[in-house]
């Protein structure tokens, strides 16, 4: 086990054991001489002779006790780290280029990791959970799966070992005097067996539990839940709790840390989806084989691929299309791995987190070239040195390893800072995201993939801004630079590598803020963006009277009354109730629709979604009415059933006719078309024109409606009023949040806004670093300059020349930096992708505006060397 | 005289000598130079700067052992011993420079 112990020894030097060793063989050797007759003092210097040069033996003695290149690193550690604190400004500026630059990155791989990767916290073996809708034939229809095709998929596959059915709902939980709106999951019963989560107070689901209709009032909250508003009493369990209108029984509370399955959302409370009529103000789903609500993930049998568990899949949805045609002719079913999740946060967030990868590796490099550059200005001042310890026999190879280590241990510094910085960004989303009134998670996940994958960005930065130096400063010519009374050598060719690097620098943070500029623009036009109706000075909220515990003939009579008092209130103009408000998260009702005079391919079934809404809506939203009629309140149970739908429909199946008078037939029941309405936007405000129809409240009654009001009067003056005009009628009805539907459109721009903040932010931080490094080389070209200056000066320039001199210097590399930037934009600004809206990706504005920016930064960043130059005092500079 | 790097049946041979006198009896490094001095009759000489890194060498090697004893002056000496190891080690270079004197002394005969 020699080499354990030349390792041990390596360090632990045991240079007082040669000490003792050696001196005792001299000893000896000098006892000997004089035993032979020399004075002591001869016999000293004899022993000496005869011994050697002690310093060479105990080299070569140490070669055979120790790994030498353990101990070299060591010293070239401890000799770097003395010159990193001799320059602590240059470290500092090094140190910090590099921590943003490798932050960023950790940062963005941790959102990667915790969104897309494994989004869900404490979820046992996330690799092979996939996600799964439905499909349509003939259509990019992505819904759910029903309930019923659920179980006899989970009854009939082979490849998969878990069914993981759930849905997103909500309601409003009151504790106490405090009330607040909450997301919850309606799961089938082995959700957390399934998952992998084992509650630490009671249980989870028992089997059957999500069978029969409204028959298992039991929930499992969450820790957070528990904590706040329980105060952690573990007494909690048996307790009951009012859930959407019924009591349930607290049967579990989840472990700390675990949101529940749905990326953006923490989820508060879980209930059986037998519970499911109850939290949909009584439509009852469990047994309809149209009503596709499952958004349910399976976990793959280990060693399955997602093809064949597709294969597997679509057989059994083939099967059941034949078996249930009137339900599921044309339907299938599609796999997703998690991080396409088409139903949640996911598919989102998916684009912004791809184009914050590119732009963080962009400042990654500027970065990189800003510390290569500081590398290089301190090589060229170092360049004495360097060629004395070249000259005394260092090897090359010996000097571009200590500057390697150097540039390691800065970037080693700067990954741990790194790190730092990304546990800060972690739940950055989080706030660059507008909330959406319930708690929400959506937080990096730093593990070893992140710091595996940050450690190769540092070692790859590493040799981006230290290898360059490090050669080029390997190759100086001794002979040269012995001769040289000063500077020089290092010089032309460093200059040359140093003006590219600020090339690089400046072409890619025009790149960024092109890029920025684009989705700064379509913001702007989102904004302004019509959602085909009039958004302003309307506001929107809910009146849930089904879990208020009234049944329908009450709640007619309290929806109508309610009407009558909202357009009372002074400054409304007109109130309007919906099942669904536009722009909201939550889902409208879809069915398959039959259309008067349209015969579809034998295998296909129009699937369209449509709104129940009440008498005014469309009046009250600004929808335009095209032609017809809209609904009136004496559209209802005891008269014709109709329909109004919308221009996209009538256009795509009745071109170029009269729609008005046609009929479409839903689930079974025939609806006559009394209006067209112009064609709006639904859920955000990027979504292509789909066929879309409304329907009257009143003949498919539901409970639970939001309540839109046109006012002149603002949110904060009408709240007030409305809850008190609703309090009127019942004491214990209170409408959800109140805001503007401007605000509600807004919650629906998430992924923009998270990408602008991002890039806006990136860019301004690239453009800073690159001005940094185009300021460094400009101002050590003065220095190098000062005698050509001084010359100049000395022969008659005056500083306005000398200035334009340096600025014209600077602004060369600048407008190649601009041009190769704006180059690489128009090729990549497509990336941006559905991102932007209303504006092309090679919009001018966008283009010159950034061009612009870069250029006066760079002005700015040369004005100062340039102003130096001016003061160049001749004398002084041509003496040396 | 056996400089670093030279080839191996040099540095066999400065190994051979060292491992011949621990072979008599436990030695310091002092002493196995001066007796491989003295019994040569100053023929051979071994340099402290080549004999130092081998014997650490061949102590990680694990053919010789050393700790430090009191000599009979009183003084700390590092005494190096062999091993099981390194007597198995003596015996193959032994036999080894025997063929090898062997064949050269055949070769000065008939070349």
């Amino acid at each position: 086990m020699g080499w354990l112990r030349r390792l041990r020894n390596t360090w632990s030097r045991r240079d007082d054991d040669f000490e003792e060793e050696h001196r005792f063989h001299i000893d000896a050797l000098r006892e000997r001489y004089e035993r032979e007759g020399l004075t002591p003092e001869d016999a000293r210097q004899a022993a000496q002779r005869q011994f050697g040069a002690t310093s060479i033996v105990r080299e070569r003695t140490l070669d055979a006790d120790m790994f030498r290149w353990i101990d070299d690193l060591r010293r070239d550690i401890a000799y770097s780290g003395r010159l990193l604190l001799r320059s602590p400004g240059f470290s500092l500026l090094a140190i910090f280029c590099l921590t943003i630059g490798i932050g960023a990155n950790a940062a963005v791989f941790s959102w990667i990791e915790g969104i897309m990767f494994r989004p869900f916290p404490l979820v046992a073996g996330q690799d092979r959970l996939v996600a799964v809708t439905s499909t349509s034939r003939g259509t990019s229809d992505r819904s759910g799966v029903s309930w019923p095709d659920w179980r006899d998929m989970e009854r009939a596959s082979t490849s998969i070992d878990a069914f993981i059915a759930e849905h997103i709902t909500g309601t409003t939980l009151s504790v106490g005097d405090r009330a607040e709106r909450v997301a919850g999951s309606m799961v089938s019963a082995n959700y957390f067996d399934a998952l992998g989560i084992h509650p630490i107070l009671g249980r989870g689901f028992e089997t059957g539990e999500d069978v029969g209709r409204n028959a298992h009032p039991v929930t499992v909250i969450s820790y957070q839940l528990w904590r706040d508003r329980f105060h952690g009493d573990p007494a909690v369990i048996g307790r009951t709790q009012l859930l959407s209108g019924l009591p349930h029984t607290i049967v579990g509370v989840a472990p700390e840390g675990f949101y529940g399955t749905f990326v953006g959302y923490a989820f508060q409370f879980w209930v059986p989806a037998s519970m499911q009529p109850q939290f949909d103000s009584g439509l009852y789903a469990l047994e309809d084989r149209s009503a596709r609500w499952i958004e349910g993930f399976v976990r793959l049998k280990p060693g399955v691929s997602i093809e064949r568990a597709q294969a597997d899949l679509s057989a059994i949805a083939e099967q059941l299309e034949k078996a249930y045609p009137d339900t599921n002719r044309g339907r299938g079913i599609k796999l997703w791995p998690l991080w396409q999740t088409p139903f949640n946060g996911a598919t989102v967030l998916q684009p912004t987190l791809v184009i914050a990868l590119l732009v963080v590796t962009a400042v990654l490099f500027i970065a990189c070239a800003n510390v290569g550059n500081l590398l290089l200005v301190r090589a060229f001042g170092r360049q004495r040195e360097l060629t004395v310890r070249l000259a005394i026999g260092a090897g090359r190879a010996r000097i571009v390893k200590q500057l390697l280590t150097e540039g390691v241990m800065l970037s080693a510094l700067a990954g741990a800072g790194g790190l730092i910085l990304a546990r800060w960004l972690r739940d950055a989303l989080v706030f660059v995201t507008p909330p959406r009134g319930v708690a929400m998670h959506l937080t990096g996940e730093l593990d070893w993939r992140v710091f595996v994958a940050s450690a190769v960005v540092c070692a790859a930065a590493t040799l981006l801004f230290a290898l360059v130096p490090a050669l080029l400063t390997s190759k100086i010519d001794l002979a040269a630079a012995l001769r040289a009374e000063s500077g020089g050598v290092v010089g032309p060719r460093s200059n040359r590598v140093r003006s590219t690097l600020v090339i690089v620098q400046v072409s890619l943070s025009c790149a960024l803020l092109i890029g920025a500029g684009l989705l700064i623009r379509s913001m702007l036009a989102v904004r302004d963006a019509s959602p085909g109706f009039d958004a302003h000075r309307l506001v929107t909220t809910s009146v849930d009277l089904f879990t208020s515990g009234y049944d329908p003939s009450r709640a007619k009579t309290f929806q109508d009354e309610l009407i009558d008092r909202v357009q009372a209130i002074p400054g409304v103009e007109s109130a309007a109730l919906s099942r669904m408000t536009p722009f909201s998260y939550r889902t409208y009702s879809t069915a398959a629709v039959a259309i008067d005079g349209y015969v579809p391919p034998p295998d296909q079934q129009p699937t369209f979604e449509y709104n129940e809404i009440g008498p005014g809506f469309l009046a009250t939203t600004g929808i335009p009415l095209v032609a017809g009629r809209e609904f009136t309140r004496a559209d209802d149970e005891r008269t014709l059933p109709v329909a109004i739908v919308d221009e996209t429909l009538a256009r795509q199946f009745w071109p170029g006719r009269e729609a008005v008078g046609r009929r479409l037939q839903l689930k079974g029941q025939w609806l006559q078309v009394v209006g067209v309405a112009a064609a709006a936007r639904y859920h955000n405000l990027l979504e292509r024109p789909q066929p879309f129809f409304y329907v009257p409240l009143r003949q498919h009654f539901t409970a639970t409606t939001a309540l839109q009001v046109r006012t002149t009067a603002s949110v904060a003056a009408l709240a007030p009023a409305l809850v008190r005009e609703i309090h009127r009628l019942d004491a214990n009805v209170s409408p959800s949040e109140v805001i503007t539907m401007r605000e509600q459109i807004d919650r629906t721009t998430a992924a923009q806004r998270v990408a602008v903040t991002m890039l806006v932010a990136f860019g301004g931080v690239a453009l800073v670093l690159a001005a940094i490094g185009l300021y460094g080389v400009m101002a050590s070209i003065v220095a190098q300059g000062r005698r050509e200056l001084a010359l100049r000066m000395a022969l008659g320039a005056g500083p306005a020349e000398l200035l334009r001199l340096v600025l014209a210097r600077g602004l060369v590399l600048t407008t190649a930096g601009i041009v190769i930037g704006t180059g690489a934009a128009l090729q990549f600004t497509r990336l941006l992708g559905y991102l932007l809206y209303g504006v092309g990706p090679r919009d001018p504005v966008a283009f010159v505006s950034a061009m612009l920016m870069v250029a006066v930064a760079s002005v700015l960043a040369c004005v100062v060397p340039g102003w130096r130059a001016t003061r160049t005092n001749p004398l002084d500079a041509l003496r040396g | 005289m056996l400089a670093r790097r030279k080839a191996d049946a040099l540095q066999g041979t400065l190994d051979l000598l060292v491992l011949t006198t621990l072979g008599r009896s436990p030695q310091h490094g002092y002493g196995i130079a001066a007796h491989i001095q003295s019994i040569s009759d100053d023929m051979l000489r071994v340099e402290e700067g080549s004999l130092y890194p081998a014997l650490h060498r061949m102590e990680h090697l694990g053919w010789i052992r050393a700790d430090w004893q009191t000599t009979e002056n009183n003084r700390r000496a590092r005494m190096y011993r062999l091993t099981r190891a390194g007597e198995k080690r003596l015996a193959e270079e032994h036999a080894r420079w025997e063929r090898l004197t062997k064949a050269i002394g055949k070769f000065l005969r008939y070349a």
